[in-house]
């Protein structure tokens, strides 16, 4: 009995990363290749633990990027925080060859299921448009119907992952839209001044609340509560709202 | 000092119970809010986690590893509500 229930536990395991794609000058994409790995939703994410040579460790979660195909890898885009005790350490001393310990998928409330039917609207504050990127990529791989609309909002154009994927899907994949918000620093010739996300830019941007989308909010803390608060002003119900915050300072 | 939310606890629950807490409905003991564990203001490092009630602050959950053992505090939560079979 006792070896039943403790088999159902999560533990770690190791993951060897394969490939490292640079993303932005402070973030990074690690493909790793983990053994047994049982497939994941988008919007899940996995724990990271560190362990140095004299036992410290740290563990740290980080939404998996990838959606999930048999056979496939587990991607993890990692943000550098200078004053970050793992993050430093993932972007920029990882190599490939090397392993880490991984614990996961994990979460099953922040995530996108197919057999949801309604339109989906996606509001990303810096990296926190890494789950939200796994439902995009999930999405166009299923070739789903659902409408999808992403308002995605970035320090400056040099800060936007996925740069040059995301415009792909809003091409391939149809019925999704993408929106770019920029905070300090607009492209060239850009018609919108940068600017904190605001009512106009969900309300222009984002779906009526009566096509009653599932929307996902993620990001640091203060972008979460600003469009979830904006998302219920204009109408929107509070259960369709799923909201993942990251502290930013790790 | 991190400010989270619940879902960063999916991790370190998983590896004590068979499910995801995360998706489980909590009932506030300070004032009666609810809604998923995921929803839980997070402070804290791996550690420990002090998970409070978004709607009154009221500390429901607290989650403490010890060196072979984790210790789980649910006195702020009057109730927990789990789906038994997918979400």
């Amino acid at each position: 009995m006792a070896r039943a229930a403790l088999s159902g536990r999560l533990t770690w395991r190791a993951g060897t990363l394969v490939e490292a794609r640079p993303e932005t000058p402070t973030a990074r994409t690690l493909v790793l290749d983990v053994p047994d790995w049982p497939g994941h939703l988008p919007g899940q994410h996995v724990d990271v633990r560190l362990t140095a040579p004299d036992g410290y460790r740290a563990q740290r979660s980080y939404s998996i990027a990838s959606a999930w195909q048999e056979g496939g890898k587990v991607e993890l885009t990692i943000q550098r925080l200078d004053d970050g005790e793992v993050s430093p350490y993932l972007t920029d001393v990882l190599e490939v060859g090397d392993q880490i310990e991984l614990r996961g998928p994990v979460g099953g409330w922040f995530v996108w299921r197919e057999a949801q039917q309604h339109p989906v609207l996606l509001l990303a504050g810096g990296s926190g448009v890494v789950p939200l990127m796994a439902m995009v990529r999930a999405r166009g791989i299923a070739r789903a119907k659902q409408p999808f609309r992403m308002i995605y909002s970035a320090r400056t154009p040099e800060d936007v992952l996925y740069r040059e994927e995301l415009p792909r899907h809003v091409r391939d994949d149809l019925g999704f839209d993408l929106f770019l918000n920029f905070t300090r620093k607009a492209p060239e010739g850009s018609p919108n001044p940068p600017k904190r996300i605001d009512v106009p830019t969900i309300n222009t941007h984002g779906w009526p609340p009566d096509f009653t989308p599932d929307c996902y909010v993620c990001g640091p803390t203060t972008f979460v509560e600003t469009a979830a608060d904006i998302l219920v002003a204009l109408g929107h119900d509070p259960k369709r709202i799923r909201t993942e915050r990251f502290g930013g300072t790790s | 000092m991190r400010e989270l939310d619940g879902n960063a606890m999916a991790g370190d629950l998983r590896e004590i119970f068979a499910f995801d807490v995360t998706v489980a409905r909590y009932t506030c003991a300070g004032c009666g809010d609810g809604g998923a564990i995921a929803q839980l203001m997070l402070w804290g490092q791996e550690m420990g986690h002090v998970a409070r009630c978004p709607h009154c602050e009221d500390v429901v959950m607290r989650l403490v590893h010890g060196p072979d053992r984790v210790y789980l505090d649910l006195r702020g939560a009057v109730r927990l509500e789990l789906p038994l079979a997918g979400v």
